[in-house]
């Protein structure tokens, strides 16, 4: 920490720094670009990772904050930029170094408003053209009148703005088209029965063979980041269910440990152990629904209804201890809702003993099939570079070769003392992440069989106080989701609820790198790759 | 075997007595228009209930249940439905051949059953190219297919029926030289004397290899004619919505899903006629007894019962592989069916010129 | 199920009432019925859902809770082949003409389930700035189902509610449900869409 500290401060002698779980560096927006290029490229600290931006609002300035890690050195480290007026704000653009700030910045862009110069794609990100307002700033004003709810198709445009800045200083606007004036778009979405939700690619076409996908959110944005801020802390919590709804365990745990860790307060031993054999449970539930929607994509609709039937037996283990099929709301503040159900022991022992058998199956329907290996084998490559630069974490970052597994680079919890493995491939393809996902399922049952019969007694939740405020100050905290890195960053002015909630999903750096593995290939690939990514649209959109 | 031509001959009498010869004919064209109509529907509903029953039955599920006997009247509902669901007429298409593409389908499936041998005696008509002209007829349905994904005006559609236009084109090939393999072993095109040939024992027995391997090609090639997966990339679902009948709706999609269905039936049908005897029972030479009691079941049953076990092949297909991709397909056919076809051809010819078949 | 089982007997009897008030003709009633009998059972889906609650959709057709029994596992992509869309999931602000759309491609007779908190009324999302407060502002809907997400169970409830809304229904002459749709859609115009 210290080295990279000293290292920093003798090239730019104008940073701060905070101390604190992870350091802050604070620089002024001029000197960005410079520091963010010496972080990148600078073979002893070489920060390869950008985990997240988070934009703020702090009531007088508007900002960034960077999150970035060494893949390398395992090294955490963030950055503070301030704008420098609040009225045009606007800032430089790292999507040259990481390409995945491209998509980070429009998001910025979009709740903020901060302008970030050289980003060659200037769009908002979730809300339309003509939204008034940027919704996460402060002094939003949320008058419905202002967007009222309408059933006039959306205006489009078929350009995006840029801006870049003159060698004189001067920043210019420009307008780029965003496809050629000959391509044969086809719209695949927002309805679309491949796109697992309501995503929407707009793809240009030649033939079958895809030149140029230009990807589309906001079908589904909520605004949770927002609501968040108006509600107490145990309140936040349950949204987490409803982002990524296959992953609600290890989602909330994040959130949970997130305001655990701010309030100081210690869990009991069980109630960690609870937590974890829910999150591997769900990690289960949701790749067995990954295998079979994916090779429902792929045209083997059978497969759907196989995998089914293991989810829907975690899916009563759950029922019986947490009371809901899907939004289980089931870790709080200081442990677990609830005690685990009498049966609960049993009921998991049973899944253990068919998982193994169905596993099998699903290898023999499908994954040795050869229609399957050729429509898998060598689609959608992506090499571990472009995972790390495309922040593309989880399964899918890990079948690239990145080691990429919160609970093996960071425990947390109680996953330092288990023994399993950081399942990992080489080839980068589609078939590898579907296998990555295949033995990750058997790498949850080796946690689950370890813990299983050694619940500790104790009391399953510590008492915390009924009105929870927090201290003043910043947290950012990653698990390892069913998806991919799962970040909240939190931070408290010291009252009820949270002053900023920043959700990281894994979910829209793996929609967003769709464009980059897609080109060349046939559109029937791009349905496989989509699969394969396993995004969850609420995720990315919030 | 009770002969069908017996009942046949005896209404064609029986209406010469009370009217000239052209009237009668007349009378009996109407006839078999309706009685076709009837068979028609009847199996497209039998075929659409059989399918999800099978379907239901791989997926470990129940499949329809609740509509009369175990839910043998779905289908009928669902006919219901369609038949009066509003047809929408689309701005910027081609409105005569948006309207036209389902009536080609259609009737493309309907020309095919005119040839097929339903019973000892019971086919439409008689002549003596009629595996040729089952082919001819059967290619009409991908210029429905075609004209519906062009004149719908959609994106999807047309990506659908290019799709669609490449794999036909491609896989009557093969269904050409296959059915050319055993009409070179039968000797003849007569529909009636291909099944007559196999009075003994089926060709799929007497034929043995290039006939097997005919057979195989034929099913291949078959599925893919008929748009079913894992060949259905004109109607992939998680591709291209609903592929070239997207813009569809009410009875004119009817005609497209029924005359998918249908176009199952005819392909089981013909594989039976030219593999497995057609109406004839299974006879074995020299089993004189065995024999006889299969002569007891009736040739329409044979020939149907036939055809369903063969399309239950297919529907199993389609429930257990993935899709694949265009240029997959097409590569199976140009790289791999295509030369077996044309050696098995050729292996067929010697078998018959040396004599080495039972 | 039978009809003492049923918690909303009042509900579809006055529906029913307010239907056969101008009495009808034999052979009409009875093709009606006829009409109705085939559209009540066989009701298929459009392939939407935008969130959580699509993946109990999904689960609904699954082995355990097989909606394939009652005949609506027939999922039609295009909605121009659909019968009924099930708002499974939060509509939000740009999602709406979408929706709307979707609803103005199916075609008669077409039917809503709005299918979840979201869907009804907004459900924890009713702070946001960004969802619609219920589906009902912008297409008009025939069967409420709340929960969130929904059980199978009560989906399954929900669509057999919606097939004896259809079966009361009538095709020719009387009062139409259809003329109340027309009342909604007359009440929220769509840019660039004719009658």
């Amino acid at each position: 920490m210290a080295n990279i500290q000293e290292s920093i401060a003798k090239l730019f002698p104008e940073a701060t720094f905070e101390e604190g779980d992870i350091l802050m560096v604070n620089i002024p927006d001029a000197k960005w670009h410079a520091l963010a290029k010496e972080l990148k490229e600078n073979a002893d600290l070489s920060f390869d990772f950008l985990v997240t931006i988070v934009g703020m609002d702090w009531t007088d300035n508007l900002g960034c904050v960077y999150y970035l890690t060494s893949t390398k050195n395992n090294a955490h480290l963030s950055v503070k930029v301030t704008a420098e007026s609040r009225e045009n704000p606007m800032m430089h653009s790292v999507s040259d170094l990481w390409k995945i700030a491209g998509i980070f910045e429009r998001e910025v862009y979009d709740f903020f408003g901060i302008v970030f110069i050289g980003n060659p794609d200037m769009r908002r990100l979730f809300l339309s053209i003509d939204w008034s307002g940027h919704p996460l700033r402060k002094d939003y004003d949320e008058n419905p009148e202002l967007n009222p709810v309408t059933t006039d198709s959306e205006r489009q445009s078929d350009f995006t703005d840029t801006y870049v800045e003159t060698p004189d200083g001067k920043v210019e606007k420009k307008q780029v088209r965003v496809f050629d004036e000959n391509d044969f778009v086809v719209n695949i979405g927002p309805q679309h029965p491949a796109t697992h939700g309501v995503l929407r690619f707009r793809t240009a076409v030649d033939g079958e063979t895809i030149k140029k996908i230009d990807v589309y959110m906001g079908y589904i944005h909520r605004g949770i980041e927002k609501i968040c801020e108006k509600l107490t802390y145990p309140q936040t919590l349950h949204f987490m269910d409803r982002l990524d709804y296959f992953s609600a365990h290890p989602y909330h745990h994040c959130l949970c440990m997130t305001i655990e860790q701010a309030a100081g307060i210690e869990i009991s031993r069980r109630a960690q152990v609870i937590r974890v054999l829910m999150d591997e449970l769900s990690r289960i539930a949701s790749h067995c629904l990954f295998i079979g929607t994916f090779c429902m994509d792929l045209g083997a609709t059978t497969m759907l209804f196989y995998t089914l039937r293991v989810r829907e037996q975690i899916l009563d283990i759950m029922e019986k201890t947490c009371g809901a099929r899907m939004t289980f709301n089931y870790e709080c503040i200081g442990g677990v809702m609830q005690d685990l159900h009498p049966d609960f022991v049993k009921d998991v022992k049973a899944l253990l003993e068919v998982l193994p058998k169905n596993i099998k199956e699903y290898n023999k329907i499908f994954t040795g099939n050869v229609i399957a290996k050729n429509r898998m084998e060598g689609v959608g490559t992506l090499s571990r570079e472009d995972a790390i630069n495309w922040s593309v974490t989880g399964p899918s970052g890990r079948a690239s070769g990145w080691a990429c597994d919160v609970r093996k680079t960071n425990p947390y919890s109680i996953y330092g003392e288990l023994d399993f493995e950081q399942v990992v491939r080489t080839e980068g393809d589609a078939m590898a992440r579907f296998k990555v996902r295949m033995s990750e399922m058997e790498q949850s049952a080796k946690i689950i069989e370890q813990l299983i019969d050694n619940i500790p007694d104790g009391e399953y939740c510590v008492k915390v106080p009924k009105v929870l405020k927090l201290p003043v100050g910043r947290w950012f905290r990653t698990v390892e989701g069913c998806r991919g890195t799962f970040g909240i960053y939190l931070e408290s002015d010291g009252a009820t609820s949270p002053y900023r909630l920043k959700i990281a999903p894994p979910c829209l750096p793996a929609a967003s790198v769709v464009d980059l593995i897609a080109r060349g290939s046939k559109i029937a690939d791009l349905i496989t790759i989509g699969g394969s990514l396993d995004y969850i649209i609420p995720d990315m959109d919030r | 075997m009770f002969d069908f031509s017996i009942l046949t001959e005896w209404i064609h009498s029986q209406l010469l007595q009370f009217m000239p010869e052209w009237l009668a004919v007349t009378t009996e064209c109407v006839l078999i228009g309706v009685v076709l109509l009837l068979t028609y529907s009847v199996l497209a509903l039998f075929y659409i209930w059989f399918e999800r029953k099978v379907c239901a039955a791989f997926q470990c599920r129940l499949g329809p249940n609740r509509v009369g006997p175990f839910g043998l009247l779905q289908s009928v509902a669902d006919m219901f439905k369609i038949l009066i669901k509003e047809l929408i007429s689309l701005n910027h298409t081609d409105k005569f051949l948006f309207a036209l593409a389902p009536y080609l389908v259609i009737l493309a499936s309907m020309l095919a059953f005119a040839v097929l041998p339903w019973g000892n005696g019971l086919q439409i008509i008689n002549f003596n190219i009629g595996i040729f002209f089952l082919i001819a007829v059967s290619s009409i349905g991908v210029l429905g297919i075609l004209l519906a994904g062009w004149s719908s005006n959609n994106k999807f559609t047309l990506i659908g029926a290019m799709r669609s236009g490449a794999q036909m084109v491609s896989y009557e090939l093969s269904i050409g030289l296959s059915v050319l393999t055993m009409v070179a072993f039968a000797g003849t095109m007569n529909v009636v004397e291909i099944v007559e040939a196999q009075n003994n024992l089926w060709f799929i027995f007497s034929g043995h290899i290039p006939a097997i391997i005919a057979f195989i090609i034929y099913l291949i090639a078959g599925t893919a004619e008929t748009n079913r997966g894992p060949f259905d990339l004109p109607e992939a679902e998680s591709e291209l919505t609903a592929g070239y009948h997207t813009e569809y709706s009410g009875i004119h999609f009817g005609f497209f899903y029924l005359a998918e269905y249908l176009n199952l039936f005819i392909v089981s049908g013909v594989a039976t006629l030219l593999f497995f005897g057609g109406w004839m029972p299974l006879h074995f030479p020299g089993w004189d007894g065995f024999n006889a009691i299969m002569d007891y079941i009736p040739s329409v049953v044979w020939f149907i019962g036939k055809a369903i076990a063969l399309s239950f092949i297919i529907i199993w297909f389609k429930w257990t592989f993935p899709r694949l991709r265009i240029d997959q397909m097409l590569a199976l056919e140009w790289k791999y069916l295509l030369p077996i076809n044309l050696f098995n051809l050729v292996l067929m010819v010697l078998i018959i010129v040396y004599g080495i078949h039972f | 199920m039978p009809y003492e089982a049923w918690k909303d007997n009042e509900y579809i009897e006055s529906l029913v009432k307010e239907l056969q008030d101008n009495g009808t003709n034999v052979v009409v009633g009875t093709l009606d019925k006829l009409i109705n009998w085939g559209r009540s059972n066989s009701i298929w889906p459009l392939t939407f859902a935008t969130s959580c609650c699509g993946i109990e959709f999904v689960s609904l057709g699954a082995a355990r809770y097989d909606m394939a029994r009652f005949g609506w596992e027939v999922a039609r992509s295009s909605p121009r082949q659909a019968d009924f869309i099930m708002v499974a999931g939060t509509i939000v602000h740009r999602m709406a003409p979408v929706l709307r759309r979707l609803y103005d491609q199916l075609a008669e007779p077409k039917y809503v389930i709005a299918c979840g908190a979201c869907a009804v009324s907004g459900g924890p999302f009713k702070k946001s700035y960004h969802v619609v407060m219920g589906v009902d502002q912008i297409i008009p809907v025939d069967v409420y189902l709340p929960g969130c997400p929904p059980r199978p169970e009560a989906m399954i409830y929900s669509i057999m509610q919606l097939s004896r809304k259809i079966k009361v229904e009538k095709f020719f002459g009387g009062v139409n449900r259809q003329e109340k749709q027309q009342e909604f859609l007359k009440a929220h115009p769509m840019e660039g869409v004719e009658d």
